[in-house]
């Protein structure tokens, strides 16, 4: 019998019986951040079923549960069907159905009444996650409403990859990715490239093979074990992969940056740091060395509530591999010593050599260096519109430039007090902000209910939709959508397959909006013809338009070379060294320092912490950290009734030791509220065998699509959201980070009695909770 | 020969791939699997480290990804695994895959 793939190779579509197969790529929503090579199976103009491509290097044909359900989500019955209007009050769940031109002339009309009355940037855009989205939305605030106030869904602090991706531009003039070989076709072909397996991979922070973030495919960390690797992970939990470690570092929610330091001070007393690197290419390591002397493996224990030696021992494990690479996760960013935090690790993978080698943390741009992203437009903006930025009291992210985004508390607080102007229009394109990145949810709840018009654009009827949207969009998933992606590498194409009711793409409701406003910034005729420009304009090495790119290529490779710093591929003068003031890699930051910011890695106490708030703590005894991901949902995503995630995983779940539960007279499965003194939600419980006594760990993004839509309900959003006991606009001095990942709590069983007003009735009509 | 399924428990990430990816092969409602995944741990070992296992078990309704080996397929759980922790083949050939190294459990769900 004749390999089916086999047979196939090198086509991107054939019939298949009753079947149209065709070979893509798939991106969020529904999924994740990766971009996973895909074969899609339609039949009479719809998606069937969906499988992995065994071609694509990428994910080799495998595919998570969250792509093989995907029919399950394209085809779901509770999709908006059209663009809807609001006819009740907001939050009412009353809509009119009504055509796209109508709702674009509606939207026309009041952008164009802000823009006489008040000014564009009154108009602010935000989106979800690393979606299929990130520059077709700021393209639209950026070139369509001219306002420069884009940013992620009130994501306190910026704090997703943005703290991390801060450091590292300032550090290194680049990013910096883990490397376990996904920047080649040939992959772990060592004969036919130049990668070398990890001897250590360190999962710091990041349970990789449920996340899959900042697309990095999370198998490939097994694809190394396979191959030899060796791991260290810190995590406050036992992760699966940390059940697999020579170290595991079950590290205090929150002290990520002292672990880091301590590591740190390991490896320069011991002297076990690569002396040609640092001499060659570092610019301040004297300085790192003389502020990581106090920071001891036994402060670093008493902090971190790890076992000194454990400290030393990861220490010395990861500076004697060679080669050995971090790959890292959201805590980072998620506290309010994020900035400072990522510096420490960055530090690690310098001073210990593994900078751009090959099996290392390298160097990586996109491909044929498509810079197409959250900045994507800007320079349409007159450098005057660009200096309103709001954040510009931040100028790490406004002088400095490392911010591609506006500052989404300095936001929040712009439609609380009209300082330093008032938003009047909201744009909300797939992103579910009181289910998921509000770290405040109540209080963004009550903000955003003030904001003059609202326009919700997303794939469901969200809690966030029936709230606040004035108009809803109802938009295109992955199959439906004629579009490109790059993110680190390859090039890929994405291919619609199918037509959902009116649904549309970002690419499409963009520029059709975009042709009405500014029609000089949108020269394309639709989305392939943007996604062709792009190709075209944007690609500098691409050689072809969307065709070539979605019906020859499906995805391509660019070359890689490692230790870029040495051969002057780095610099834009083509010298050697890095793209940073001093040419090196900086310990000590000189961009920091021009700024006033500390200009090496540090660490200080979460403000909510059994040492900072001993008062709090008698009262709400459990550290307590939010947001740990799991193989069902990506992030908000997935929670429908119908979708084989949600059989899997029903309910939202909170974590205690045995120790714990049994003490406060808990069992598994029990429902209890978690409250502190901003205010609580319910979630249920799970025994973790492998927590520290003190830490408690509870889900995030939780709504449930099958519960009343209307308020007080909407949609039980606020019954089991983590997002009320965390503050908002509590960031670092550089405006990036925020303490999702380290708070406080206490834990007690629901009854009748104390649960008589749920959290959506307490919320939505009695304004409670924000304290 | 009968086939045979081989799992790498040293390498089963328990992220539930292989149940979706047959529940869809097969067309099966909520609640019911053509492979389950079953849960060993987290639990502290007496001598220090942890025990942590996942392993996926076929049910009765596995059917050996009948129309799918007809095409010229693999089985729809070995084909997706993410952790390539899965192989399909003739008993015999398994056998001597699952003897090639440890934490490795062969299943002949029929004859």
């Amino acid at each position: 019998m004749e390999d089916y793939y086999e047979s196939h190779k090198g086509q991107v579509e054939w019939q298949d019986g009753d079947y149209t197969v065709t070979r893509t790529t798939v991106w969020s929503g529904p999924g994740c951040h990766d971009g996973c090579g895909v074969l899609y199976y339609t039949k009479d103009g719809k998606l069937e079923k969906v499988e992995g491509d065994p071609d694509c290097a990428y994910n080799q044909g495998t595919l998570c549960m969250r792509c093989l359900e995907m029919p399950e989500a394209v085809n779901n019955p509770r999709r908006p069907t059209q663009p809807l209007k609001r006819i009740g009050e907001r939050g009412e769940n009353k809509w009119e159905g009504i055509t796209w031109d109508e709702a674009y002339d509606i939207i026309e009309a009041k952008v164009r009444s802000i823009w006489d009355e008040y000014a564009p940037e009154s108009i602010a855009c935000m989106i979800g996650t690393g979606r299929a989205n990130c520059w077709q939305v700021p393209y639209l605030c950026y070139s369509a409403f001219g306002s420069p106030n884009f940013c992620l869904g009130f994501l306190s602090g910026e704090s997703c990859f943005q703290p991390r991706s801060a450091a590292m531009a300032s550090m290194n003039g680049d990013f910096l990715i883990a490397d376990c070989s996904q920047q080649f076709e040939k992959r772990y072909d060592t004969e036919n490239t130049e990668w070398r397996v990890p001897e250590i991979i360190v999962n710091w922070g990041c349970n990789a093979v449920a996340s899959n973030s900042d697309n990095f495919f999370g198998g490939w960390i097994v694809d190394c074990m396979q191959r030899g690797t060796k791991l260290i992970t810190v995590d406050p939990s036992l992760t699966w992969l940390a059940a697999r470690s020579e170290v595991w570092l079950r590290l205090r929610p929150g002290t990520d940056g002292a672990l880091a330091l301590a590591m740190l001070n390991v490896i320069i007393e011991e002297d076990l740091w690569d002396h040609d690197f640092v001499e060659n290419w570092c610019y301040g390591f004297d300085e790192l060395a003389e502020r990581v002397k106090e920071w001891t493996p036994e402060r670093g224990a008493e902090i971190c509530w790890v076992e000194a030696d454990a400290i030393r021992a990861a220490a010395r494990l990861y500076a004697e591999a060679k080669p050995a690479a971090i790959q890292w996760g959201l805590p980072i960013d998620q506290a309010v010593m994020g900035i400072p935090t990522a510096q420490a690790i960055n530090a690690l993978w310098a001073i210990t050599g593994n900078t751009d080698v090959p099996g290392g943390n390298i160097i990586i741009r996109n491909a044929f260096d498509q810079n197409v992203s959250y900045n994507y437009g800007y320079n349409n903006l007159p450098a005057e519109v660009q200096a309103k930025r709001i954040g510009a009291e931040y100028p790490l992210m406004s002088k400095a430039g490392f911010s591609s985004t506006a500052h989404s508390d300095s936001i929040l607080q712009a439609i609380e007090t009209g300082e330093p102007y008032p938003i009047r229009m909201l744009w909300l394109t797939s992103t579910n902000p009181i289910a998921n990145m509000a770290s405040d949810a109540p209080r963004v709840f009550r903000a955003v209910k003030t904001v003059d018009f609202v326009v919700v654009n997303d794939l469901f009827l969200t809690p966030t939709a029936v709230a606040f949207a004035d108009i809803f969009l109802p938009a295109a998933m992955s199959p439906e959508r004629d579009m490109q992606r790059v993110w680190w590498v390859p090039l890929r194409g994405m291919k619609k397959v199918v037509q959902y009711a009116e649904a549309k793409s970002d690419d499409t409701v963009v520029t059709e909006l975009g042709k009405r406003l500014h029609p000089e910034n949108f020269p394309w005729d639709d989305d392939k013809g943007w996604t062709d420009n792009i190709l075209r304009t944007e690609t500098p090495g691409y050689d072809g338009g969307y065709d070539d790119l979605c019906n020859r290529d499906v995805w391509v490779y660019p070359d890689f070379q490692y230790r870029k710093h040495e051969k002057g591929l780095l610099r834009p003068d083509g010298q050697p060294g890095f793209n940073t003031p001093t040419g090196r890699v900086e310990l000590y930051n000189s961009v920091f320092s021009l700024w006033g910011y500390d200009p090496l890695p540090d660490w200080a106490e979460p403000s909510c912490s059994p040492y900072a708030s001993p008062e709090l703590y008698e009262e709400y005894p459990f550290v307590l950290t939010t947001g740990a991901r799991s193989f069902e949902f990506f992030h908000s995503e997935h929670r429908q009734p119908e979708l084989t995630s949600r059989e899997l995983h029903p309910d939202p779940l909170f974590e205690m030791s045995a120790k714990s539960a049994a003490e406060h007279g808990l069992k598994e499965g029990d429902w209890c509220w978690l409250e502190n003194h901003r205010g609580r939600c319910r979630q249920k419980l799970h025994v973790n065998p492998s927590l520290d006594d003190r830490v408690v760990r509870a889900e995030h993004g939780w709504w449930f699509p099958e519960r009343e839509a209307a308020e007080p309900s909407l949609y039980g959003v606020f019954d089991s959201n983590i997002n009320n006991l965390l503050p908002q606009c509590e960031n670092g001095v550089t405006g990036y980070g925020a303490p999702y990942k380290n708070q406080l709590c206490k834990v007690y069983p629901c009854t009748e009695e104390n649960s008589e007003t749920p959290p959506s009735l307490h919320v939505t009509k009695m304004g409670g909770y924000s304290k | 020969m009968a086939n045979a399924l081989l799992i790498d428990y040293e390498f089963c990430t328990g992220c539930h791939a292989c149940e979706v990816a047959c529940k869809k092969h097969l067309g099966l409602p909520q609640g019911q699997f053509g492979i389950k995944l079953l849960q060993d741990g987290p639990r502290e070992l007496p001598g220090g480290g942890w025990e942590y296992n996942y392993l996926p078990m076929p049910t009765s309704l596995c059917d050996m990804c009948a129309s799918r080996l007809d095409e010229g397929k693999d089985a729809a759980c070995v084909h997706h695994c993410p952790a390539h922790a899965m192989r399909f083949g003739p008993a015999d050939e398994v056998a001597a895959a699952a003897a090639e190294k440890g934490r490795r459990a062969m299943f002949v769900p029929t004859v």
